[in-house]
Parts: structure tokens; sequence; C-alpha cells
């Protein structure tokens, strides 16, 4: 028995696991000592909570786009973090006009379901146009092709919208009913934080409900498990993919918005970081997977704001904070490595190879 | 016609996009021809002339008549849209919504003629572009290639005039060709025609005459032939050398960069190009390389200093370990995958080196300054001329050492494992020890290029080593074609250095990029200067169709 445990293990193996198990060390160790010095209180890891569940609750419906895409073409669609970007930024005007012409303060509610409108729609619009005109003529090609295109595709969207709209960062209108903050014996959440998250939440069920339920979503699906035989079904190969960029779109525009809300600024580079993180969330939860899209997400805002805290103050790391990406990344290579399915794993692994 | 109508509508949005992104106001800032035409209006013009083309190429049938109508209406089109465009800015303020939509660009636009006689001025030049593009399209082949020739290096004189009027100005006798070629913003009128004349003379003659030369080369006998090859070879190597001094500061800066980017291309080129693993992280070794030469030698932090070339062989043995360590946990992992472990790699290097916490070795975000420059026998390699003679050593090396490589058992093993993997493996060929040493040598390349890029610097700072880099140096390769070599020099030399060159229009840099890249993938995948095998594959397609096509034609003919 030990014999065989003996030649079946790689000194590959045997290194990641000392890596892997030197990391979950160093993690218990730091959580210890932070946890045991109490520099922080219940209230201040509430509000890292939340704060992080905000965070990842965008992070979630930008890596819906990724996965769906990922999905149904395989490819990586770099530009995705530009469909992010275009929404919120062209939605920026209509607020700023509803802004100075005091209909935002009156109608609040309105305006707020205008900008959403308009941002989801600009997002939509330039994701179809880009499955259109760049990944529809590389359908069969070798997959760095794509890659490099969407690379391409997303210089040229960042430059485009750069000319178009300025180099300046725009601030957001302040929407007066979002200011403030609710509280319950000590413990508060800032009411753009509920709004982030509730709307997320809805959205992302919609969005699941879609998939999992309607006549459609199950097309969708069909193709992104198998696209000739769907084909061969009389499921419109074609329709189908345009509707994933829709969707993608969609989700990608009001997250945008929750987005320049929560950070009450836009930029025409604000798409890259928030993109990398979400397409991090896609691949943890498992890249094709839509629950797990949203896990992973959500899994990633809480570690990147919970995480520097508890894991690196204990070490007695000096401004953890700037960590954050780190533990983010590291957190990836860490799954890729241990579970490369990703948490909830992948529906089309068998495909894979 | 309907064909017509669609392509004419593309241009159009093309156009207004270029105007609304402020591009052509910021090219018309500079004369092609002195006050005769700028380059923004060249810009509009190139675009109503390719629509017009790709309309008369697309007309069915062959009537003449109706081929110059097809790009007539597309060109009418393509004004049309522009000219709607300022009828709309004339009526409404852009300028909220769009920062470009300045009453400059309405005035670039109307030939500062006023809106109503400026539409028609608009819609006339488009249509006259779009018939010019008929009748080229309708000319004979050579008319074609040396009219594209001519006009195409006109212009490209016309972009460059700054760098080549001063280069020109460093040679006295030369100096007169500035003064008969240039003003000070755009080519003299003079100038214009006699470039023209001369080239259109040149390619006239290479295109009638060129065969022959070529067949007369051939038919030599081989130790002539030999002779001619190696006196090629020599002149190349001359001209290599002495290129800094000619060029002077700017233009061989530009070369440094290309430079760099050819060693770190060829580096990544073994990773990717020759063992298909798709490194995103890239940027990491070359930081590494950096921080380490950096860590040796700087007296700034005090911790050794020695001189440049002391340090460099512990540089890429640095870089070879850290290629196996960053190797070793993605060796089971394929395709995206791996390329997202990597960038995550390069992100972690990245933000570990910009933090706090490790600030007292590595720096922090104000980096570390003061590393001496290299030197051989009391010749410092200090500016960009000098430095220049490095990079071409180490570009020379490293392409011998790639060659050699390629050609070897390991190349060929690296080569299987891109083409599949469990195959390699099934043929007896140690995937982890193959894997590790593509990983290895390319870090060793990349640690060596960073090594170089810090002593030229003479400083390290965190943010030289963005994911935007790896970036760069992937499409760098893929454009130049994956796995060749004389590819990543083009690549790198259309990537880097032409955008480099244009440095004045920085702003619009990126944008051409991505759109370059865009194009450049959708009409040709395979590369600018592509292997011979993956030219094959991407075209074997199309060589499969053209043979089963090729009876039919026979057939209606």
């Amino acid at each position: 028995m030990l014999k065989r445990w003996r030649e079946r293990i790689t000194p590959t193996d045997v290194v990641m696991w000392l890596i892997g198990g030197g990391l979950l060390l160093l993690i218990f160790w730091g959580s210890t000592a932070t946890l045991t010095a109490k520099t922080y209180t219940a209230h201040h890891w509430f509000d890292f909570i939340i704060f992080g569940l905000a965070q990842g609750s965008i992070y979630a419906l930008i890596a819906m786009g990724y996965t769906m895409v990922y999905g149904i073409l395989r490819m990586i669609n770099f530009a995705h973090s530009e469909v992010f970007m275009s929404g919120p930024y062209t939605a920026y005007f209509i607020a700023a006009a509803f802004h100075s012409s005091g209909f935002l303060d009156q109608y609040p509610i309105l305006s707020l379901i205008m900008i959403f409108l308009v941002s989801m729609a600009t997002s939509t619009l330039i994701a179809v146009l880009l499955e259109r005109i760049a990944y529809r003529p590389l359908r069969n090609a070798p997959r760095l092709i794509p890659l490099i295109t969407a690379i391409g595709a997303s210089f040229f969207l960042q430059y485009t919208f750069r000319g178009f709209y300025g180099s300046g960062f725009q601030a957001y209108p302040v929407v007066k009913i979002l200011e403030g903050e609710w509280a319950f014996g000590g413990f508060r959440i800032l009411k753009f934080q509920a709004l982030v998250i509730v709307a997320a939440a809805i959205l992302m069920a919609a969005l699941y409900s879609f998939v999992q339920r309607t006549r459609l979503g199950k097309a969708i699906r069909a193709v992104s498990e198998d696209k000739e035989t769907s084909a061969l079904m009389g499921i419109d190969i074609d329709r189908m993919i345009v509707t994933t960029f829709v969707i993608g779109g969609m989700s990608a525009g009001a997250a945008g918005v929750l987005y320049a809300l929560m950070f009450k600024q836009v930029h025409f580079f604000m798409g890259f970081i928030p993109g990398i993180k979400a397409f991090t969330a896609a691949v943890l939860g498992g890249i094709g997977n839509i629950p797990g899209a949203m896990l992973g997400g959500i899994f990633l805002g809480l570690v990147e704001s919970v995480g520097p805290s508890l894991f690196l103050d204990g070490l007695g790391i000096v401004a953890p904070y700037q960590l954050k990406d780190a533990i983010a990344f590291t957190m990836l290579v860490l799954v890729l490595i241990f579970r490369p399915t990703g948490i909830l794993g992948e529906r089309l692994a068998v495909k894979k190879a | 016609m309907r064909q017509a109508l669609k392509v004419g509508l593309i241009g159009g949005i093309v156009a207004v996009l270029l105007s609304l992104i402020g591009m052509v106001e910021a090219f018309s800032q500079r004369d092609i021809i002195a006050r005769v035409i700028s380059m923004g209006h060249t810009l509009l013009v190139i675009v109503a002339l390719f629509m017009g083309y790709l309309a008369a190429k697309r007309t069915p049938g062959k009537g003449s008549l109706r081929v110059l109508a097809n790009s007539f209406i597309s060109g009418l089109i393509v004004g049309g849209l522009v000219s709607l465009l300022v009828i709309v800015g004339s009526l409404i303020n852009l300028r909220k919504v769009f920062v470009n939509a300045m009453p400059v660009l309405y005035e670039l636009l109307t030939f500062k003629q006023g809106t109503q006689i400026g539409v028609f001025l608009l819609l006339g030049a488009g249509a006259l572009s779009g018939a010019l593009a008929g009748l080229f399209f309708l000319s004979p082949k050579l008319l074609r290639r040396v009219l594209l020739i001519s006009l195409g290096s006109i212009v490209s004189v016309g972009v460059l005039q700054d760098l080549l009027r001063p280069t020109f100005a460093l040679w006295g006798p030369l100096a007169i060709i500035n003064e008969w070629l240039f003003t000070a913003n755009g080519l003299t009128i003079r100038g214009a025609i006699g470039l023209f004349i001369m080239i259109t003379a040149a390619s006239l003659f290479w295109s009638t005459k060129g065969e022959t030369i070529q067949t007369g080369f051939r038919n030599l006998p081989t130790a002539p032939q030999r002779i001619l090859k190696i006196t090629g070879i020599l002149a190349l190597v001359f001209i290599l050398l002495i290129l800094p001094q000619v060029l002077g500061l700017f233009l061989s800066e530009v070369f440094t960069i290309v430079g760099l980017y050819v060693l770190l291309g060829l580096g990544l080129n073994i990773v990717v190009g020759y063992a298909g693993l798709l490194d995103l992280g890239y940027v990491a070794f070359f930081a590494i390389g950096s921080y380490t030469i950096a860590i040796l030698t700087s007296p700034e932090l005090g911790f050794f200093s020695l001189t440049f070339w002391e340090a460099l062989p512990f540089v890429i043995v640095m870089g070879v370990i850290s290629g196996v360590l960053l190797g070793t946990p993605v060796l089971k992992m394929r395709g995206d995958y791996l390329a997202i472990a990597t960038l995550g790699f390069g992100e972690i290097i990245r933000i570990l080196v910009l933090s706090d916490f490790l600030r007292p070795w590595l720096g922090g975000a104000q980096g570390i300054g003061k590393i001496p420059k290299a030197s051989i026998l009391g010749y410092e390699f200090a500016g960009p001329q000098q430095i220049y003679y490095l990079i071409l050593a180490g570009c020379l090396l490293v392409i011998f050492i790639s060659l050699r490589l390629r050609d070897s058992r390991l190349g060929r093993a690296w080569m299987a494992v891109r083409e599949d993997e469990d195959v390699a493996q099934a043929m007896g060929i140690n995937l982890v020890a193959t894997k590790l040493l593509a990983f290895a040598t390319g870090a060793g390349f990349s640690a060596l290029s960073g090594a170089i890029f810090a002593s030229k610097l003479g400083s390290v700072y965190p943010h030289s080593f963005n994911v935007m880099i790896s970036i760069n140096i992937v499409c760098v390769i893929i454009v130049g074609g994956m796995g060749s070599i004389p590819g990543v020099i083009v690549g790198a030399i259309a990537l880097v250095g032409l955008p480099e060159l244009l440095r004045e229009f920085a702003e619009y840099r990126l944008f051409v990029y991505g759109a370059a890249l865009v194009a450049m993938m959708l009409l040709r995948p395979e590369g600018l200067w592509p292997e011979a095998v993956h030219r094959r594959e991407f075209h074997e397609e199309k060589e499969n169709q053209a043979e089963s096509e090729s009876p039919l034609k026979l057939k209606s003919g």
C-alpha cells in the first residue's frame, strides 16, 4: 500500500502540497494572531463583510458575462471590461443632465431607473457589435487568435471612449436618497451598499431563472454543451451566441452603474481592474458555470475586504490593505492548482481535453 | 447597389468616429503636402478611397460603369454621413457629451466654407474619392501596384517628416534634401512631385525587371551566389553597427526599446511559440531580472555593490530559478487556465514589489535608483547610442541560442508538446522536464532583458512592470508569427517601434494599435512573417477549397 503511494506521488506534487500547506498555515497563524490581538471589533468586521458583499456582487454581475461567453465560445472575452465601462460612462451624461436640471432630486427612483436603462442599453450595444465585428469571423480560429482580437478590441474601445468623452475622471452625481446609513444596534449599513447588494441579487436571480427556466435559456445551455448537436436539433447557434452577449452586456451595464454609484466616478480606464477581478471570480467559481460565477464573485469580494485585516494584520505586515489584490490572485492560483475546475466544478470539464 | 450602400454606411460611421474622437483634428495640425492636404484630411480621404475600392470589388458582374457607379455611391455616402455630423453639430451643441466636437472640427470638415457650402464640398469630395477608387480598381494591375507604392510612400514620408528632417540635418550633404523636400510643416509641392516620379520610376523598374534580376541571381553558379549572399549579410551587420551613429539620439532610443522587446519576445517565443504554453505573466521575470541587478549593484540599498558584469550571471541564474519555481505549480494546467494563472503570478509579483511590506528590501513605490551603467574596458554603455550595442549583442546571442534550440532534440520535444501534449507524452517525452526547461529558458532571456533595461534607466520602479507589458509581448509574438524568429523582430518593429516613432500622436497610439490588432487577426491571423508550418496550417482550408473549386471554375469558363 505504502509502496504504491510512494510511486504515485511525484516530486512536483510534493512541492505543490508544501506550498499549499505553508500558505494555509500562514493564513491560520495570521488569523489567530489578529483575532486574539482584538484590534478590530465586531462592528469593524461587519463593515468589512458588507463592503465585501457589495464589491463582490458587482464582480459577480460582471463575471456572468465572462463565464457565459466562455461557456459558449471557449474564449476569454478580454474586452468585456470595456463593455462594463461603456455603459456607466455613457449614462453619466444622462445622470449629469438630470442632476443639473433638478430632475434627479425630484424623482430619484425614476431617474435611477433611466440611468440603469441607458447604461444597460449601451453596454449591450457594444457587446453585440463586438461579437458581430470582431468575434464572429473567428469562430473556428485557433484559440490564441480570438484572445488577441479581444485584447485589440479592448484597446480600441478604451481609446474610442476616451476620444469621445475625454480623458479625465467624471464625478457621478450624488443621489440624495442613497446617502446616509441604517443602523441597528451599532451595526450600520450604508444605503448605497444596501442598494448594490439588493439590486445585484435581484438581477442575478432574474438571470439565473432566465437561463434555467426559459426555452431560450435552455437553448443557450444546449449550445454551450455541444454546438453541432444543438444545431442539428434546430437551434440557431448565431442567435444563441448573440443572446449570450446581450445578457452579458446587460449585466455588465447594470454592474457598471452600481460601481459608479459606489465609487462615485467614471473614467475610460475604469473597466480594467474590475474586469480582471471578475474574470478571476469566474475562474474561482468554475468557468462556464453561472452559479459558480456568482459564488466566485462574492467570495472574491469578501476575501479582498476581510482578508488583509484577517490574515495579514496578525503577521505584523505593514499596510496590509495594499496587498488585497495579491491575496485575490493568490487565492486564484491556489484554486487553479488544487481544484482546477473551480469551487463549484466546471460543467463542461469533460470536453476540455 | 445594396453592397455599395452597406460599405458606404460602414465607411461613413468610421469617418464620423474618427472625427468625433478627435483624430481628424489632431492630425490636421500636420500637413502632408504643405498647404495642400493635411494628415487629417488624408485620413478621411483614405477612408473614402478604401470604401470606394471595397464597393467596386464587391460589385457583381464586370460592367465597368456599374463598378464606377457603386464606388461613386459609397464614396457619396461616406461624405454624406460626415456632412450629417456637420449639420447636426451646427444645430445642437454636441460638446457637452463629445469633448472633441469643437468648432475647429467643423471648420476642418467643411474646408472653412461654412455649413451650407461645406456640405456640398464634402459630398463632392466623398463621391470624387469613391469614383477615383473605382477607376483605380478598373486600372491594370501594374499601374495599381505602382500607384499604391508611390502614393503610400509620399504619405509615409509626410507622416514621418519630423523624424526624417533632423536625421538628414545631421549630415551636411543631405541637408540639401531637407531644403528641397520639406517646409516647416509638410512636403513642398516640388518635393512631393519629385518624390512621386522617383518612386514611380523605381517601382516600375522593379515590377518589370525585378523578375529577370531574381532569376539571373538564381542562375548564377553557387560560388558567386554565395559571395553575394555573404556580402549582403556583411552589409547588414555593418548597417546595424553604424545605425545609432547615423540616426541620432531619438531614433537610437527607439531602437533600444525595440531591441528590448525583441529580447523579451524571443524569450517568450520559446514558451509560447515553441512549447505552446500561453504565459500572460511573463513580465514577472523581466521584473525579477531588473530587481536582481538593482539589488546587487545599486549602492542605494547597500546590500551589495557589484558591477553590471559581475551581477549578470546571478541575474540569469535567478531568472532561471524563478522560471522553474513559477512553472512548477502550473505544470498540469492547459490553455486559458495557464494564461490566467500566470497572469495572476505576474500581478502578485508586481503587488509585492510595490507594497510597503517589502519596502526595506525592494524600495516600494519609489523603486531603486543609482544603478550603475555597464562598461567594458572603460567604454561605458551610457546613453541610448551606446546601450544599443549591448542590446544588439544580447539579441544576436539570444537569436543564436533560439535557433540552435529550435533545431535540437529539446526544440523538437517542445513542438511536439505544443501540437499535442498527450501524444508527446506517449512518445516518451518527459513533460515535466520539457515544460520546465521552456519556462526556465524563457525566464532566463527575460531576466537578461530586465538587467539591461535596469542599467539603461539607472533605476527600477514597480510601475514599469504592469500586466500591459506581458500582453504587449504576447501581441508582438502573435503579430509577428508564432514561433518565428524573424517574426518576433518584425512584430517588435511594428508594434513597439512604429508607435514610438509617432509619439506626438500618443493619444491615438493605442486606438490605432487596438484597431490594427483586430484587423490583423481578422485578415492575416498567421502573422506578418510566419513559420512555414504555421502558414500552411492557417491556409489549409483555403487551399482545399481552392482545389475543390477549381474544377467548377473550369466548367463555367
